[in-house]
């Protein structure tokens, strides 16, 4: 036999071995968690989930009441929390990030100086740390549950933002219809855009018409409805006996966890930015304002869209962390999938294993889902060479 | 070194009777929360202290004659059925509620020690003096336990409503409810007397009377062990017969020279052999009145009014003084 094929024999018989092994400690923990479990009295099995829940949670985006709702409604009124908290997040972070990335770059000292202190500030304490600052911060710095400050109809105080909200039920759907309406505008003018940029027609308009729409059309839609004898309605908080009540109540959980999450990653990809700009070579942006494009135009046009094919691939993995990182979210009370399933649920139920697995597959399967969209965008930008 | 080993070189269930292994091991192992005031927590000098800790005491002193024969090892509330189910620890003296479920899954309660509720620790401005009054009130909750089950029912049977922050520790709730995240904070009252303490002023804060549910306290054992539950359910009748006898450890010694009355001859050994049926000595009683008191001793001592934790006697208090405290007649 010759010497190769007998090291690839042996190869093969390892790992065949090690596959056994494997199998073999799978096979031992699963029965004994099995035997465990039914030592417990725990009957495994997802039917838990259609069991009645009965206790409370502090934000709800769907409805969820404590006497008739179930476990699975409270997952998923904590996955929704999880999700808003996420996406508030990862948008926010992204706007600072490129702001403070930019500014890093900036030829004012000022700016610059600020930017860096700020990067250097933020990446270099523990996130844990300052959400606990932010949530604190929230609550001293705020007026008491008493005395909150009145904005226009709205309040703040240390339990939290009360904004008045419209009631979109009836025939006042019109508005966020025409909103929507609006939205469709903007693709559809930076479709024409981009057309007539390839054809050399002259350029089309987008962002300045597209967004005077999508305020313009909302507006008509609730002045008409006003004309036409069906206002819309609009909830206003008012002072309760404990505190404010009715509206649209904003948590300063949900505030502080939002703020400490794209704060935090703001300042990771304000590096990522940072780096992209500078990886396109210098002589880009002096040709642009030797074109005679002023220095907002050259970065706009000429720079950024070079840049960021570099930035995209680090930018996806800020935002799974901020969606990951989200679950922290357990430290300060605010209501996120981890808060009320890993710890009422689990609790409630002893259903661990199973809650655990639901919870990892969970956030597995939003990392995956953004790591795909942003590999759709990533394709778009990356260099096409003609 | 040896508090980690002790989990893997502990027997795996009883063989023979939990009582018949703690003579022979020489000590009894205690399981206790360790950490709440006046109830288990060791003090500055490391010496365990508590009314739960008491009665791990109480049953060393009439088994061995020394309330020091005892290892306490703290659990969590996860670990602790664990904990008395694999052998690690003979008696589960942690502010534990009995229930019905507990019951049945492999454990008993041989005796409530302590009489609890779920209540509220309002601010003293705030003028209330009911529940009720929590009508639309924001209250802070630990997050995990049956607090959340029964704050739900209580105000929704009742047509209230309230709204709720849970958080993961008691740090976080107290930390919220001090800062007026809150208007009140909800759990076993026997808890709130020791988180009242912690807040920056204590006298700023006020526990309601009123308890929306029913916690009974009980010392936890194996199931099928009856010797054993007869000593742990009669450790606590001892102590609570020796306070209707007005037997406390003060005057214990007196007593026993002096007694006339057959109740306390019997109680303190001087008549009968009652100790013997128990698998102890006569002087059973008096060991554990000698050693740790009677049951209005240890109170007094770790949770009442002298105490910083200042907790009423309320359901607590002996049958024939308004309370449901009752012990069965040893004769």
């Amino acid at each position: 036999m010759p010497e190769s094929r007998k090291t690839s024999l042996r190869a093969v018989a390892l790992q065949i071995l090690l596959a056994l092994a494997v199998a073999g400690l799978v096979y031992v923990a699963s029965t004994n968690a099995a035997q465990k479990l039914a030592k417990q009295g725990i009957v495994a099995g997802f039917g838990f989930l259609s069991r009645n829940a009965g206790f409370d949670i502090s934000q709800r985006l769907i409805p969820y009441a404590a006497a008739t709702s179930t476990y699975l409604d409270a997952f998923l009124v904590g996955l929704c929390n999880t999700l808003l908290a996420a996406a508030l997040g990862i948008v926010l972070a992204t706007l600072i990030g490129f702001v403070v990335g930019i500014a890093r770059l900036s030829p004012n000292l000022l700016a610059r100086g600020l930017a860096s202190a700020y990067v250097e500030a933020v990446r270099n304490v523990p996130l844990l740390l300052q959400l606990l600052v932010w949530y604190v911060a929230v609550r001293v710095a705020l007026p008491s549950a008493e005395a909150p400050a009145s904005l226009g109809g709205a309040f703040v105080s240390q339990r939290g933002l009360a904004l008045p909200s419209p009631d979109f039920s009836g025939s006042a759907w019109l508005v966020p219809a025409a909103f929507l309406a609006g939205i469709l505008a903007i693709a559809m003018l930076r479709r024409r855009a981009g057309i007539a940029a390839e054809t050399g027609r002259p350029p089309v308009r987008v962002w300045l018409p597209g967004l005077a729409l999508t305020i313009l059309l909302p507006g008509l839609a609730w002045i008409g409805l006003g004309l036409a004898g069906h206002p819309v309605v609009l909830h206003w908080p008012a002072r309760g006996p404990y505190d404010v009540e009715g509206g649209l109540p904003i948590l300063p959980e949900f505030a502080a966890l939002v703020l400490g999450l794209s704060t935090y990653t703001a300042a990771f990809i304000a590096e990522i930015v940072r780096a992209g700009l500078s990886s396109v070579a210098r002589g880009q942006g002096e040709a642009a304002s030797a074109l005679g494009l002023s220095r907002s135009q050259a970065l706009r046009l000429v720079v950024v869209p070079q840049a960021m094919r570099a930035i995209v691939p680090p930018l996806t993995s800020q935002y799974l962390n901020v969606t990951k990182n989200s679950s922290l979210a357990v430290l300060i009370g605010y209501p996120d999938l981890v808060h009320v399933f890993m710890g009422t649920v689990l609790n409630q139920t002893n259903q661990a294993v199973e809650v655990v697995a639901i919870t990892m597959a969970v956030y597995l399967t939003i990392s995956l889902a953004t790591a795909f969209l942003m590999n759709l965008y990533n394709r778009r930008v990356t260099l096409v060479e003609r | 070194m040896l508090f980690c080993m002790a989990p893997a070189l502990a027997q795996n269930g009883p063989a023979q009777g939990t009582l018949a292994q703690v003579k022979a091991r020489g000590h009894l192992v205690c399981g206790v929360s360790g950490g709440v005031a006046g109830f288990s927590i060791p003090d500055s000098q490391g010496q365990w202290r508590g009314l739960d800790v008491d009665f791990c005491r109480a049953l060393a002193a009439a088994i061995f004659d020394d309330p020091a024969k005892v290892r306490f090892i703290p659990q969590s509330s996860a670990a602790r059925f664990t904990a008395l189910q694999s052998g690690e620890i003979d008696v589960l003296s942690r502010n534990t509620t009995w229930t019905l479920s507990r019951d049945t899954a492999a454990m008993n309660f041989p005796v409530i020690t302590f009489y609890d509720g779920q209540g509220f620790l309002v601010r003293k401005s705030l003028n209330i003096a009911s529940v009720k009054q929590l009508d639309r009130a924001t209250i802070c909750l630990q997050q995990g336990t049956t607090t959340e089950l029964n704050l739900a029912d209580w105000f929704r049977t009742r047509g209230l409503t309230y709204k709720v922050v849970t958080f993961a520790n008691s740090e976080q709730t107290l930390g919220a409810y001090e800062s007026g995240r809150c208007d009140a904070y909800s759990t076993d009252k026997s808890s709130l007397y020791g988180e009242r303490l912690k807040t920056a002023h204590p006298d700023e804060h006020v526990i309601l009377d009123e308890a929306i549910s029913k916690e009974p306290f009980a010392p936890g054992i194996r199931q099928g062990d009856d010797p054993w539950r007869d000593l742990v359910a009669w450790t606590h009748y001892a102590m609570i017969d020796a306070e209707e006898a007005g037997i406390s450890q003060a005057n214990v010694e007196e007593m026993r020279r002096s007694a006339l009355s057959p109740d306390v001859k019997r109680i303190l050994g001087l008549e009968g052999k009652y100790g013997e049926g128990l698998g102890l000595t006569t002087d059973w009683a008096y060991r554990i009145i000698r050693h740790v008191g009677n049951y209005g001793d240890s109170f007094e001592r770790n949770v009442g009014a002298q105490t910083p934790l200042k907790i009423p006697r309320g359901l607590n208090a002996l049958w024939n003084q308004g309370g449901l405290q009752y012990g069965p007649p040893i004769r």
